[in-house]
């Protein structure tokens, strides 16, 4: 894919996004569009959000379970940028006119202490690395129409990344199994789903040094002071306005979220 | 009740030679469609005196059926409860052996052991929480006798609710130190994750399906003795198993539990 096609995509989910619509899967569209080519129109779309004055404040990871990389036929994650604009935390509202067609994903977030820079990443740094553990939502959007994504579109749309709510516990990862911790995830007062740590490439753990290793051989670090999502540990469930959603994982702590 | 005591001793005896001699049946319902729920329950109870007068003894108890979602798709309120025989017990790491079985499926639970008697009715999880000695992880090896799965829960409540196999794990806490809504299940086959969950897909927590058990026998004048070891239900789908698989379990807090199926 030339870099013309690449920024004309990028330009085009950069103003979905702005202005709240959807397009036609880009898969439909350039039926040899590879992940590579994803990823530069996701960086494309990066940088104009940066361009129009967002920061970096950490990293996500995404199609992080079997289930999921079985459903896009791919045997790896795909990662996508943090920014502050996305930011919420415990407790607070999200104006659902913000969004599009939202879905809420229980995850385990990771905050830095000291910076990762792949190759060579184990569990090992990973853990020396970590400041801590907290429970958070990520609430995944798509700019797709429906939700029709490949994995090129969605690596292309900042692998459908909307928001996301940290809890209000720092949890030191020493003191928690992060591979056997249980989630549960509560949708006005109903249990919607529940699963472990391990539904993230076997531990939360793996997936970061994935990410580590991953961005290291584009020469990028993960940052001291970063958040980094690690990935669902159940199902996403969707929401609508008015709904009001919990999390709570074993050992690490809650997070509340309500939809007006 | 609906049937006479001649029917349930004779459908005890046909349920309870299926499971012997690894044979499917049809549900039984199919030929007995008044069947009552009291009438399931006795031809259970009846299973029960035959493995007794046998010499067999009652190892543990079980309750079924335990999550939201299963109990909303049977259309009903409350798990089924049954009892597991002391021949079910496989030790930590042991072997299944396939030809005894029908469709063996396995089950992750949290197991409760008690140290005091629980009778309801009016139980609640604090009550059974007070009354729990402590709580281990186990593995249910279920084993329904109705051909294909095809049944009813009344079908179920006969045939002790599909019991068949079970194994604990040596690594025990008391309960009131955990929370056990939120204690994480992983089931591995061959070692593959196979399925995942957490203690609070049981009626939102375990506790709440001993506190219901201790209620079903209260109605029945009955109790829950101290020193009952109980199978509190199945914290994800139940995964089919077979010759060679390698089954392991592991518990946030609760270590882990194997056993492999020959």
């Amino acid at each position: 894919m030339d870099q013309a096609l690449v920024t004309q995509l990028g330009d085009e989910l950069y103003e979905a996004l702005a202005q709240r619509k959807t397009v036609t899967p880009l898969s439909s569209r350039h039926a040899d569009i590879t992940i590579e080519d994803g990823y530069h129109i996701q960086q494309r779309l990066i940088a104009r959000r940066l361009e129009a004055g967002e920061k970096v404040v950490g990293k996500k990871i995404g199609v992080t379970s079997q289930a999921v990389m079985n459903m896009l036929g791919v045997g790896q994650p795909d990662f996508g940028w943090l920014l502050d604009g996305m930011v919420y935390n415990e407790g607070e509202s999200i104006p659902m006119d913000g969004l599009i067609q939202p879905k809420a994903e229980g995850e385990i977030a990771f905050v830095l202490k000291r910076d990762l820079l792949g190759p060579g990443i184990s569990n090992a740094d990973v853990l020396a690395a970590t400041a801590g553990v907290m429970a958070c939502f990520e609430i995944v959007d798509s700019r797709i129409e429906n939700w029709k994504i490949k994995i090129q579109d969605t690596v292309a749309d900042n692998a459908s990344c909307g928001v996301f709510v940290l809890g209000d516990r720092l949890v030191d990862p020493r003191d928690v199994d992060l591979s056997t911790c249980g989630m549960i995830l509560e949708k006005n007062g109903e249990i919607v789903g529940t699963g472990a740590g391990a539904a993230t490439m076997g531990s939360p753990v793996n997936a970061v040094a994935w990410l580590a290793n991953t961005l290291g051989r584009l020469g990028i670090p993960l940052k001291a002071g970063e958040v980094i999502l690690s990935g669902a540990l159940a199902a996403m469930v969707p929401v609508v306005k008015g709904d009001n959603l919990r999390v709570t994982i074993g050992g690490i702590g809650g997070c509340s979220v309500r939809f007006v | 009740m609906k049937l006479d005591q001649a029917t349930i001793a004779q459908l005890a005896e046909h349920l309870e030679n299926c499971e012997l001699k690894a044979r499917d049946t049809p549900k039984i319902t199919d030929e007995h469609s008044a069947m009552d729920w009291d009438d399931a329950y006795a031809i259970q109870d009846e299973i029960r005196r035959r493995k007794i007068a046998r010499g067999s003894r009652v190892a543990g108890l079980k309750a079924g059926l335990t999550s939201f979602a299963k109990m909303k798709q049977m259309g009903v309120g409350t798990p089924v409860f049954g009892f597991l025989p002391d021949y079910g017990a496989v030790p930590e790491g042991g072997t299944i052996t396939v030809d005894e079985l029908i469709h063996p499926r396995i089950e992750p639970e949290i197991v409760f052991v008690m140290k005091h008697a629980l009778k309801g009715p009016g139980c609640h999880i604090g009550a059974v929480l007070a009354a729990t000695d402590f709580v281990m992880p186990g593995l249910e090896v279920i084993d329904s006798r109705y051909r294909d799965f095809k049944f009813d829960l009344k079908s179920v409540i006969a045939d002790n609710t599909s019991s068949a196999r079970f194994v604990v794990g040596a690594r025990i806490k008391p309960a009131a130190t955990l929370d056990l809504r939120t204690l994480g299940v992983v089931l591995e086959k061959n070692g593959a994750i196979v399925a995942l969950g957490a203690g609070a897909a049981v009626l939102g927590h375990p506790a709440t399906a001993v506190a219901m058990l201790a209620n079903h026998l209260g109605a029945r004048g009955e109790e829950i003795p101290a020193g009952a070891m109980i199978f509190s239900g199945g914290i994800t789908e139940a995964v089919a198993a077979g010759r060679g698989d390698n089954i392991t379990l592991r518990i946030h807090e609760l270590g882990s539990v194997a056993c492999k199926f020959v």
